[in-house]
Protein backbone atom coordinates (compact mmCIF):
# COMPACT_ATOMS: atom_id res chain seq x y z
CA UNK A 1 0.00 0.00 0.00
CA UNK A 2 1.11 3.16 -0.69
CA UNK A 3 -0.26 4.71 2.03
CA UNK A 4 1.99 2.78 4.28
CA UNK A 5 5.60 4.54 5.77
CA UNK A 6 7.17 1.34 7.85
CA UNK A 7 5.44 -2.33 8.19
CA UNK A 8 7.00 -4.80 10.42
CA UNK A 9 5.47 -8.47 9.68
CA UNK A 10 5.89 -11.76 12.17
CA UNK A 11 9.30 -9.34 14.06
CA UNK A 12 10.65 -11.02 16.81
CA UNK A 13 13.76 -9.77 18.57
CA UNK A 14 16.01 -11.79 21.18
CA UNK A 15 18.70 -9.99 22.97
CA UNK A 16 20.88 -12.22 25.43
CA UNK A 17 18.39 -15.34 24.41
CA UNK A 18 15.45 -13.29 26.38
CA UNK A 19 12.99 -13.21 24.03
CA UNK A 20 12.09 -8.85 24.02
CA UNK A 21 9.46 -8.65 20.91
CA UNK A 22 7.40 -11.55 19.88
CA UNK A 23 5.20 -11.73 16.75
CA UNK A 24 5.07 -8.30 15.95
CA UNK A 25 2.77 -7.13 12.96
CA UNK A 26 1.85 -3.59 12.49
CA UNK A 27 1.61 -0.49 10.13
CA UNK A 28 2.39 3.13 10.38
CA UNK A 29 0.91 5.35 7.69
CA UNK A 30 1.46 8.68 6.47
CA UNK A 31 -0.60 11.29 8.45
CA UNK A 32 -2.00 8.77 10.78
CA UNK A 33 -0.91 9.21 14.73
CA UNK A 34 -0.36 5.91 16.48
CA UNK A 35 0.07 5.73 19.82
CA UNK A 36 2.16 3.03 21.62
CA UNK A 37 1.50 2.00 24.89
CA UNK A 38 2.29 -0.52 27.07
CA UNK A 39 3.92 -0.75 31.19
CA UNK A 40 7.53 -0.82 31.88
CA UNK A 41 9.91 -3.26 30.26
CA UNK A 42 7.42 -4.19 27.67
CA UNK A 43 9.66 -3.38 24.42
CA UNK A 44 8.54 -0.73 23.49
CA UNK A 45 12.02 1.28 23.53
CA UNK A 46 13.48 -1.92 21.42
CA UNK A 47 10.46 -1.94 18.90
CA UNK A 48 11.13 1.52 18.29
CA UNK A 49 14.42 1.32 17.81
CA UNK A 50 13.72 -1.67 15.67
CA UNK A 51 11.43 0.18 13.34
CA UNK A 52 14.24 2.70 12.76
CA UNK A 53 16.46 0.53 12.12
CA UNK A 54 19.14 0.78 15.13
CA UNK A 55 17.86 -2.85 16.14
CA UNK A 56 17.88 -5.64 13.88
CA UNK A 57 14.87 -8.36 14.30
CA UNK A 58 16.09 -11.84 15.02
CA UNK A 59 13.28 -12.76 12.73
CA UNK A 60 10.53 -11.12 10.53
CA UNK A 61 10.44 -8.55 8.62
CA UNK A 62 10.46 -4.23 8.32
CA UNK A 63 10.23 -2.71 5.54
CA UNK A 64 10.48 0.89 5.12
CA UNK A 65 9.50 2.95 2.34
CA UNK A 66 11.97 4.25 0.01
CA UNK A 67 13.78 7.69 1.09
CA UNK A 68 11.89 7.64 4.03
CA UNK A 69 12.46 10.82 6.36
CA UNK A 70 12.56 10.06 9.86
CA UNK A 71 12.58 12.82 12.69
CA UNK A 72 13.49 10.88 15.52
CA UNK A 73 12.94 12.30 18.88
CA UNK A 74 15.47 10.03 21.55
CA UNK A 75 13.62 9.81 25.42
CA UNK A 76 16.96 11.78 26.75
CA UNK A 77 19.87 13.79 25.22
CA UNK A 78 23.45 14.01 27.22
CA UNK A 79 25.63 16.48 26.74
CA UNK A 80 29.33 16.43 27.51
CA UNK A 81 30.52 19.31 29.78
CA UNK A 82 33.17 19.13 27.68
CA UNK A 83 31.26 20.43 24.68
CA UNK A 84 30.48 23.88 24.26
CA UNK A 85 27.07 23.72 22.23
CA UNK A 86 24.17 26.22 21.76
CA UNK A 87 20.67 24.99 21.12
CA UNK A 88 21.09 26.57 18.01
CA UNK A 89 24.41 25.25 16.90
CA UNK A 90 23.29 21.71 17.94
CA UNK A 91 20.07 22.33 15.44
CA UNK A 92 21.96 23.85 12.77
CA UNK A 93 23.43 20.19 12.59
CA UNK A 94 20.18 19.02 11.31
CA UNK A 95 19.83 21.34 9.16
CA UNK A 96 21.92 24.55 8.25
CA UNK A 97 19.27 25.84 5.47
CA UNK A 98 19.60 29.66 7.07
CA UNK A 99 15.81 30.77 9.49
CA UNK A 100 15.06 27.09 9.59
CA UNK A 101 16.59 26.50 13.03
CA UNK A 102 14.50 29.28 14.26
CA UNK A 103 11.37 28.43 12.48
CA UNK A 104 11.37 24.69 14.22
CA UNK A 105 12.27 26.49 17.72
CA UNK A 106 9.17 28.76 17.43
CA UNK A 107 6.57 26.04 16.43
CA UNK A 108 8.50 23.42 18.85
CA UNK A 109 7.72 26.15 21.78
CA UNK A 110 10.92 27.06 22.74
CA UNK A 111 12.21 30.27 20.19
CA UNK A 112 13.48 31.85 23.90
CA UNK A 113 16.05 29.40 24.63
CA UNK A 114 18.03 29.71 21.22
CA UNK A 115 21.43 30.66 22.19
CA UNK A 116 21.54 29.04 25.58
CA UNK A 117 23.79 26.13 26.49
CA UNK A 118 22.97 22.76 25.61
CA UNK A 119 23.95 20.95 28.76
CA UNK A 120 22.26 24.00 31.02
CA UNK A 121 18.56 23.73 29.81
CA UNK A 122 15.81 22.03 31.81
CA UNK A 123 14.28 18.51 30.75
CA UNK A 124 11.56 20.07 29.34
CA UNK A 125 13.18 22.53 27.49
CA UNK A 126 15.67 19.67 25.63
CA UNK A 127 12.27 17.61 24.99
CA UNK A 128 11.01 21.13 22.91
CA UNK A 129 15.08 20.97 21.19
CA UNK A 130 14.87 17.76 20.18
CA UNK A 131 11.04 18.21 18.60
CA UNK A 132 12.62 21.33 16.86
CA UNK A 133 15.59 18.60 15.47
CA UNK A 134 12.66 16.07 14.24
CA UNK A 135 11.02 19.22 12.69
CA UNK A 136 14.46 20.45 11.23
CA UNK A 137 14.91 16.62 9.06
CA UNK A 138 11.38 17.93 6.92
CA UNK A 139 9.87 14.06 8.27
CA UNK A 140 7.57 12.20 6.82
CA UNK A 141 7.44 10.04 9.98
CA UNK A 142 7.98 11.71 13.44
CA UNK A 143 8.53 9.06 16.18
CA UNK A 144 8.44 10.56 19.56
CA UNK A 145 9.82 7.70 22.34
CA UNK A 146 7.99 9.21 25.46
CA UNK A 147 7.67 12.63 24.90
CA UNK A 148 5.47 13.40 28.02
CA UNK A 149 8.09 11.24 30.06
CA UNK A 150 9.05 14.10 33.40
CA UNK A 151 6.24 16.10 32.08
CA UNK A 152 3.25 17.02 34.30
CA UNK A 153 -0.14 16.86 32.90
CA UNK A 154 -0.33 20.69 31.68
CA UNK A 155 2.70 20.13 30.21
CA UNK A 156 1.72 17.05 28.66
CA UNK A 157 -1.42 18.94 27.21
CA UNK A 158 0.87 21.52 26.04
CA UNK A 159 3.05 19.18 24.35
CA UNK A 160 0.35 17.11 22.78
CA UNK A 161 -1.84 20.07 20.75
CA UNK A 162 1.87 21.37 19.83
CA UNK A 163 2.62 17.78 18.21
CA UNK A 164 -1.16 17.62 16.74
CA UNK A 165 -0.34 21.21 15.05
CA UNK A 166 2.68 19.76 13.39
CA UNK A 167 0.83 16.68 12.12
CA UNK A 168 -2.06 19.06 10.74
CA UNK A 169 0.68 21.38 9.16
CA UNK A 170 3.41 18.84 7.93
CA UNK A 171 0.60 16.06 7.22
CA UNK A 172 3.23 13.91 8.59
CA UNK A 173 2.60 10.51 10.08
CA UNK A 174 3.27 10.16 13.87
CA UNK A 175 4.48 7.35 16.03
CA UNK A 176 4.33 8.30 19.45
CA UNK A 177 5.57 5.74 22.20
CA UNK A 178 4.36 6.46 25.77
CA UNK A 179 4.31 4.20 29.00
CA UNK A 180 1.12 6.44 30.12
CA UNK A 181 -1.35 3.39 29.68
CA UNK A 182 -4.70 5.38 30.63
CA UNK A 183 -3.44 8.80 28.76
CA UNK A 184 -2.69 8.71 25.36
CA UNK A 185 -3.04 11.86 22.68
CA UNK A 186 -7.23 13.07 21.86
CA UNK A 187 -6.04 12.93 18.65
CA UNK A 188 -4.61 9.52 18.03
CA UNK A 189 -5.76 7.75 14.96
CA UNK A 190 -5.11 4.42 16.27
CA UNK A 191 -2.86 2.93 19.56
CA UNK A 192 -0.79 0.01 19.96
CA UNK A 193 -1.19 -1.84 23.03
CA UNK A 194 2.31 -3.34 23.90
CA UNK A 195 3.66 -6.07 26.40
CA UNK A 196 6.36 -8.15 24.37
CA UNK A 197 3.45 -8.81 22.07
CA UNK A 198 0.96 -6.68 20.23
CA UNK A 199 -1.91 -7.49 23.02
CA UNK A 200 -4.84 -5.16 21.29
CA UNK A 201 -4.63 -2.41 18.82
CA UNK A 202 -7.63 -0.66 17.10
CA UNK A 203 -9.06 3.27 17.70
CA UNK A 204 -8.67 4.29 21.27
CA UNK A 205 -12.18 4.15 21.74
CA UNK A 206 -11.91 0.24 21.18
CA UNK A 207 -9.08 -0.21 22.95
CA UNK A 208 -10.50 0.72 26.24
CA UNK A 209 -13.26 -1.93 26.63
CA UNK A 210 -10.89 -4.36 24.66
CA UNK A 211 -10.88 -7.65 27.36
CA UNK A 212 -7.00 -7.62 26.65
CA UNK A 213 -6.65 -4.46 27.47
CA UNK A 214 -8.54 -4.35 30.82
CA UNK A 215 -7.24 -7.63 31.55
CA UNK A 216 -3.70 -5.79 31.99
CA UNK A 217 -4.02 -2.62 33.04
CA UNK A 218 -7.38 -3.35 34.27
CA UNK A 219 -10.13 -1.01 36.05
CA UNK A 220 -10.71 -4.31 38.26
CA UNK A 221 -7.67 -3.39 40.34
CA UNK A 222 -8.28 -0.92 43.43
CA UNK A 223 -7.44 2.45 42.84
CA UNK A 224 -4.50 3.95 44.48
CA UNK A 225 -4.47 6.78 42.22
CA UNK A 226 -7.30 9.60 42.45
CA UNK A 227 -8.06 12.63 40.51
CA UNK A 228 -7.67 16.20 42.42
CA UNK A 229 -8.83 18.71 40.22
CA UNK A 230 -6.98 21.80 40.30
CA UNK A 231 -8.28 25.62 39.73
CA UNK A 232 -5.40 28.32 38.76
CA UNK A 233 -6.19 31.38 37.48
CA UNK A 234 -3.35 31.73 35.73
CA UNK A 235 -1.28 28.84 33.69
CA UNK A 236 2.60 28.75 33.14
CA UNK A 237 4.28 28.27 29.64
CA UNK A 238 7.21 25.67 29.32
CA UNK A 239 9.37 27.87 30.83
CA UNK A 240 7.74 28.70 34.14
CA UNK A 241 6.52 32.23 33.25
CA UNK A 242 2.98 33.03 34.53
CA UNK A 243 0.37 33.72 31.66
CA UNK A 244 -3.06 34.19 31.11
CA UNK A 245 -5.10 31.26 31.94
CA UNK A 246 -7.03 32.05 28.70
CA UNK A 247 -4.22 33.01 26.61
CA UNK A 248 -1.91 30.38 27.76
CA UNK A 249 -2.98 27.43 25.26
CA UNK A 250 -2.70 29.34 22.60
CA UNK A 251 1.02 30.72 22.96
CA UNK A 252 3.09 27.16 22.01
CA UNK A 253 1.90 27.18 18.37
CA UNK B 1 68.86 29.83 14.93
CA UNK B 2 70.28 26.57 13.49
CA UNK B 3 68.31 24.34 11.17
CA UNK B 4 67.39 21.54 13.66
CA UNK B 5 65.84 24.03 15.80
CA UNK B 6 63.29 25.44 12.68
CA UNK B 7 63.10 22.31 11.75
CA UNK B 8 61.83 21.35 15.81
CA UNK B 9 59.30 23.82 15.73
CA UNK B 10 57.81 23.46 12.29
CA UNK B 11 57.17 19.97 13.29
CA UNK B 12 55.61 20.52 16.72
CA UNK B 13 53.72 23.01 15.72
CA UNK B 14 52.19 21.08 12.70
CA UNK B 15 51.55 18.14 15.22
CA UNK B 16 49.47 21.25 17.72
CA UNK B 17 46.89 22.36 14.85
CA UNK B 18 45.90 19.13 14.27
CA UNK B 19 45.91 17.57 17.98
CA UNK B 20 44.24 20.50 18.89
CA UNK B 21 40.39 19.54 16.68
CA UNK B 22 41.51 15.45 17.34
CA UNK B 23 42.21 15.98 20.98
CA UNK B 24 38.70 18.11 21.05
CA UNK B 25 36.72 14.91 20.20
CA UNK B 26 39.16 12.91 21.97
CA UNK B 27 37.71 14.82 25.50
CA UNK B 28 34.13 15.22 24.00
CA UNK B 29 33.99 11.39 23.44
CA UNK B 30 36.29 10.56 26.82
CA UNK B 31 38.96 8.81 24.99
CA UNK B 32 41.76 10.07 26.95
CA UNK B 33 42.69 6.48 27.45
CA UNK B 34 42.33 5.81 23.82
CA UNK B 35 45.66 8.28 22.99
CA UNK B 36 47.88 6.20 25.86
CA UNK B 37 46.80 2.91 24.30
CA UNK B 38 47.36 3.72 21.05
CA UNK B 39 50.59 5.27 22.13
CA UNK B 40 51.56 1.90 23.84
CA UNK B 41 50.49 -0.40 20.47
CA UNK B 42 53.22 2.40 18.50
CA UNK B 43 55.90 0.75 20.71
CA UNK B 44 55.17 -2.78 19.71
CA UNK B 45 55.03 -0.90 15.72
CA UNK B 46 58.67 -0.11 16.89
CA UNK B 47 59.43 -3.58 18.37
CA UNK B 48 57.80 -5.33 14.93
CA UNK B 49 59.83 -2.73 13.08
CA UNK B 50 63.12 -3.73 13.92
CA UNK B 51 62.60 -7.18 13.29
CA UNK B 52 60.98 -6.98 10.21
CA UNK B 53 63.23 -4.16 9.56
CA UNK B 54 61.06 -1.76 7.55
CA UNK B 55 60.45 1.40 8.54
CA UNK B 56 59.96 2.50 12.17
CA UNK B 57 57.59 5.38 11.29
CA UNK B 58 55.39 2.70 8.80
CA UNK B 59 55.42 0.19 11.62
CA UNK B 60 54.31 2.18 13.93
CA UNK B 61 51.50 3.73 11.95
CA UNK B 62 49.94 0.00 10.87
CA UNK B 63 50.32 -1.13 14.85
CA UNK B 64 47.81 1.76 15.88
CA UNK B 65 45.93 2.24 13.19
CA UNK B 66 45.30 -1.93 13.86
CA UNK B 67 44.89 -1.15 17.31
CA UNK B 68 42.03 1.26 16.31
CA UNK B 69 40.42 -0.65 14.18
CA UNK B 70 40.49 -3.68 16.90
CA UNK B 71 39.01 -0.79 19.20
CA UNK B 72 35.90 0.22 17.33
CA UNK B 73 35.10 -3.77 16.42
CA UNK B 74 35.66 -4.68 20.10
CA UNK B 75 33.02 -2.20 20.92
CA UNK B 76 30.47 -3.03 18.82
CA UNK B 77 30.73 -6.77 18.97
CA UNK B 78 31.35 -7.37 22.70
CA UNK B 79 29.46 -6.51 26.02
CA UNK B 80 32.64 -5.01 28.05
CA UNK B 81 32.99 -1.84 28.61
CA UNK B 82 35.34 0.70 26.66
CA UNK B 83 37.95 1.39 29.18
CA UNK B 84 38.28 -2.25 29.59
CA UNK B 85 38.63 -2.78 26.04
CA UNK B 86 41.38 0.00 25.68
CA UNK B 87 43.25 -1.33 29.11
CA UNK B 88 43.13 -4.96 27.64
CA UNK B 89 44.46 -3.51 24.63
CA UNK B 90 46.70 -0.92 25.93
CA UNK B 91 48.62 -3.64 28.40
CA UNK B 92 48.82 -6.61 25.83
CA UNK B 93 50.35 -4.52 22.95
CA UNK B 94 52.99 -3.12 25.29
CA UNK B 95 53.59 -6.33 26.84
CA UNK B 96 53.86 -8.03 23.41
CA UNK B 97 56.33 -4.66 22.53
CA UNK B 98 58.79 -4.95 24.91
CA UNK B 99 58.94 -8.87 24.72
CA UNK B 100 60.01 -8.68 20.94
CA UNK B 101 62.28 -6.18 21.56
CA UNK B 102 64.16 -7.48 24.42
CA UNK B 103 63.94 -11.12 22.38
CA UNK B 104 64.77 -9.81 18.95
CA UNK B 105 66.99 -6.49 19.31
CA UNK B 106 70.66 -7.06 18.86
CA UNK B 107 72.59 -3.83 19.30
CA UNK B 108 70.89 -2.55 22.40
CA UNK B 109 68.15 -0.57 21.42
CA UNK B 110 67.64 2.93 23.49
CA UNK B 111 64.26 3.08 24.08
CA UNK B 112 64.08 6.65 25.71
CA UNK B 113 63.84 8.48 22.89
CA UNK B 114 60.81 6.20 22.01
CA UNK B 115 59.05 6.63 25.34
CA UNK B 116 60.31 10.61 26.05
CA UNK B 117 60.34 11.76 22.20
CA UNK B 118 63.21 13.26 20.58
CA UNK B 119 62.61 16.44 18.86
CA UNK B 120 65.75 18.46 18.36
CA UNK B 121 66.53 15.09 16.13
CA UNK B 122 63.68 15.41 13.56
CA UNK B 123 65.30 15.82 9.70
CA UNK B 124 63.78 17.02 6.81
CA UNK B 125 62.52 13.97 5.76
CA UNK B 126 60.54 13.27 9.00
CA UNK B 127 59.27 17.11 8.58
CA UNK B 128 57.53 16.10 5.27
CA UNK B 129 56.45 13.08 6.67
CA UNK B 130 54.74 14.91 9.75
CA UNK B 131 53.80 17.64 7.49
CA UNK B 132 51.68 14.99 5.19
CA UNK B 133 50.24 13.54 8.54
CA UNK B 134 49.32 16.51 9.60
CA UNK B 135 47.21 18.01 6.29
CA UNK B 136 45.90 14.25 6.15
CA UNK B 137 44.41 14.93 9.32
CA UNK B 138 43.27 18.46 9.27
CA UNK B 139 41.64 18.09 5.67
CA UNK B 140 39.58 14.90 6.87
CA UNK B 141 38.48 16.54 10.10
CA UNK B 142 37.25 19.90 8.36
CA UNK B 143 35.58 17.68 5.98
CA UNK B 144 33.68 15.19 8.37
CA UNK B 145 33.53 18.17 10.94
CA UNK B 146 29.69 18.12 11.46
CA UNK B 147 29.27 14.06 11.10
CA UNK B 148 31.75 13.61 13.87
CA UNK B 149 29.91 16.27 15.54
CA UNK B 150 26.50 15.00 14.91
CA UNK B 151 28.29 11.13 16.32
CA UNK B 152 29.53 12.31 19.60
CA UNK B 153 26.16 14.42 20.53
CA UNK B 154 24.05 11.07 19.74
CA UNK B 155 25.42 8.36 17.58
CA UNK B 156 21.48 6.92 17.38
CA UNK B 157 20.00 10.23 16.46
CA UNK B 158 23.24 10.03 13.70
CA UNK B 159 22.14 6.84 12.52
CA UNK B 160 18.28 7.52 12.05
CA UNK B 161 19.28 10.62 9.85
CA UNK B 162 21.48 8.31 7.62
CA UNK B 163 24.96 9.04 8.85
CA UNK B 164 27.31 5.74 8.58
CA UNK B 165 27.94 5.98 12.26
CA UNK B 166 30.15 2.67 12.30
CA UNK B 167 32.45 3.74 9.02
CA UNK B 168 32.47 7.50 10.91
CA UNK B 169 33.83 5.95 14.31
CA UNK B 170 36.56 4.00 12.17
CA UNK B 171 37.72 7.46 10.66
CA UNK B 172 38.31 8.98 13.36
CA UNK B 173 39.68 6.65 15.58
CA UNK B 174 42.47 6.39 12.48
CA UNK B 175 42.94 9.63 12.36
CA UNK B 176 43.92 10.14 16.33
CA UNK B 177 46.23 6.89 15.07
CA UNK B 178 47.87 8.84 12.17
CA UNK B 179 48.71 11.47 14.24
CA UNK B 180 49.40 9.20 17.47
CA UNK B 181 52.16 7.68 14.94
CA UNK B 182 53.29 11.05 13.79
CA UNK B 183 54.19 12.58 17.61
CA UNK B 184 55.42 9.74 18.67
CA UNK B 185 58.84 11.37 17.78
CA UNK B 186 57.57 14.52 19.14
CA UNK B 187 56.70 14.01 22.65
CA UNK B 188 57.14 9.97 23.20
CA UNK B 189 54.92 7.14 24.14
CA UNK B 190 54.53 8.40 27.56
CA UNK B 191 53.48 11.82 26.89
CA UNK B 192 51.75 11.92 23.75
CA UNK B 193 47.87 11.86 25.30
CA UNK B 194 48.72 15.18 27.14
CA UNK B 195 48.87 17.21 23.73
CA UNK B 196 45.34 15.71 22.70
CA UNK B 197 43.86 16.86 26.10
CA UNK B 198 45.44 19.13 28.04
CA UNK B 199 45.16 22.22 25.16
CA UNK B 200 41.64 20.73 24.71
CA UNK B 201 40.80 21.12 28.04
CA UNK B 202 42.55 24.46 28.55
CA UNK B 203 40.19 25.53 25.47
CA UNK B 204 37.16 24.53 27.07
CA UNK B 205 37.53 27.05 29.66
CA UNK B 206 36.89 30.20 27.48
CA UNK B 207 34.91 29.18 24.38
CA UNK B 208 31.15 29.00 23.49
CA UNK B 209 30.97 26.45 20.74
CA UNK B 210 33.02 23.51 19.54
CA UNK B 211 34.64 25.04 16.17
CA UNK B 212 36.28 27.75 18.86
CA UNK B 213 37.30 25.19 21.08
CA UNK B 214 38.91 23.37 18.38
CA UNK B 215 40.59 26.23 16.86
CA UNK B 216 41.78 27.79 20.13
CA UNK B 217 43.31 24.12 21.27
CA UNK B 218 45.43 23.84 18.51
CA UNK B 219 46.49 27.84 19.41
CA UNK B 220 47.61 26.88 22.86
CA UNK B 221 49.31 23.95 21.23
CA UNK B 222 51.39 25.52 19.34
CA UNK B 223 52.20 28.19 22.33
CA UNK B 224 53.22 25.41 24.34
CA UNK B 225 55.31 23.64 21.34
CA UNK B 226 57.51 27.13 21.22
CA UNK B 227 57.41 27.13 24.30
CA UNK B 228 58.70 24.05 25.20
CA UNK B 229 61.72 24.67 22.29
CA UNK B 230 62.65 27.74 24.01
CA UNK B 231 62.64 26.34 27.63
CA UNK B 232 64.86 23.46 26.24
CA UNK B 233 66.94 25.55 24.26
CA UNK B 234 67.97 27.96 27.64
CA UNK B 235 67.92 25.21 30.26
CA UNK B 236 68.64 22.21 28.43
CA UNK B 237 65.86 20.05 29.53
CA UNK B 238 64.01 17.61 27.48
CA UNK B 239 62.18 18.82 24.85
CA UNK B 240 58.90 16.50 24.92
CA UNK B 241 58.52 16.89 28.66
CA UNK B 242 59.11 20.26 28.29
CA UNK B 243 56.59 21.02 25.83
CA UNK B 244 53.39 18.93 27.92
CA UNK B 245 54.93 21.24 31.12
CA UNK B 246 53.95 24.23 29.28
CA UNK B 247 50.57 22.51 28.40
CA UNK B 248 50.21 22.26 31.78
CA UNK B 249 51.04 25.26 33.18
CA UNK B 250 48.58 27.01 30.58
CA UNK B 251 45.52 24.86 31.92
CA UNK B 252 47.07 25.56 35.73
CA UNK B 253 46.75 29.35 34.82
CA UNK B 254 43.51 28.94 33.11
CA UNK B 255 41.81 27.86 35.77
CA UNK B 256 42.99 30.09 38.00
CA UNK B 257 42.07 33.16 35.74
CA UNK B 258 38.43 31.84 35.22
CA UNK B 259 38.17 30.57 38.72
CA UNK B 260 39.09 33.82 40.49
CA UNK B 261 36.32 36.15 39.70
CA UNK B 262 33.72 34.13 40.00
CA UNK B 263 34.55 33.64 44.13
CA UNK B 264 34.32 37.17 44.62
CA UNK B 265 30.89 37.82 43.21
Amino acid sequence: MSNTLIKAHAVNVIIDERSILSNISLCLDAGHITSLIGPNGAGKTTLTKTLLGLQKPSSGLVTKRPGLRIGYMPQQLHVDQNLPLTVERFLSLANSEKGRVTQALTEAGAAQIKSHSLSKISGGEMQRVLLARALLRDPQLLVLDEPARGVDIAGQEELYSTIANIRERHGCGVLLVSHDLHLVMAKTDSVICLNRHVCCQGRPEEISIDPAYLDLFGQNRPAALALYTHHHDHDHDIHGNIVDAEKGKGTDA
Amino acid sequence: MPDFIIYALLAGIGLALAAGPLGSFVVWQRLSYFGDTLAHSALLGIALGLVTEMNLSLAVLCCACAVALLLVILRNRTRLSQDSILGILSHTSLAIGLVVISLFSTNQLDLSAYLFGDLLSVGKSELIAIAAAVIFCLGLVGHFWNAFLSITIHPELAEVDGLPVFGLHLLLALLIAVLVAAAIKIVGVLLITALLIVPASTARQNSSSPEAMALLASLYGVIAVCGGVALSWYIDSPTGPSIVLCCGAMFALSLLFNNLPKKQL
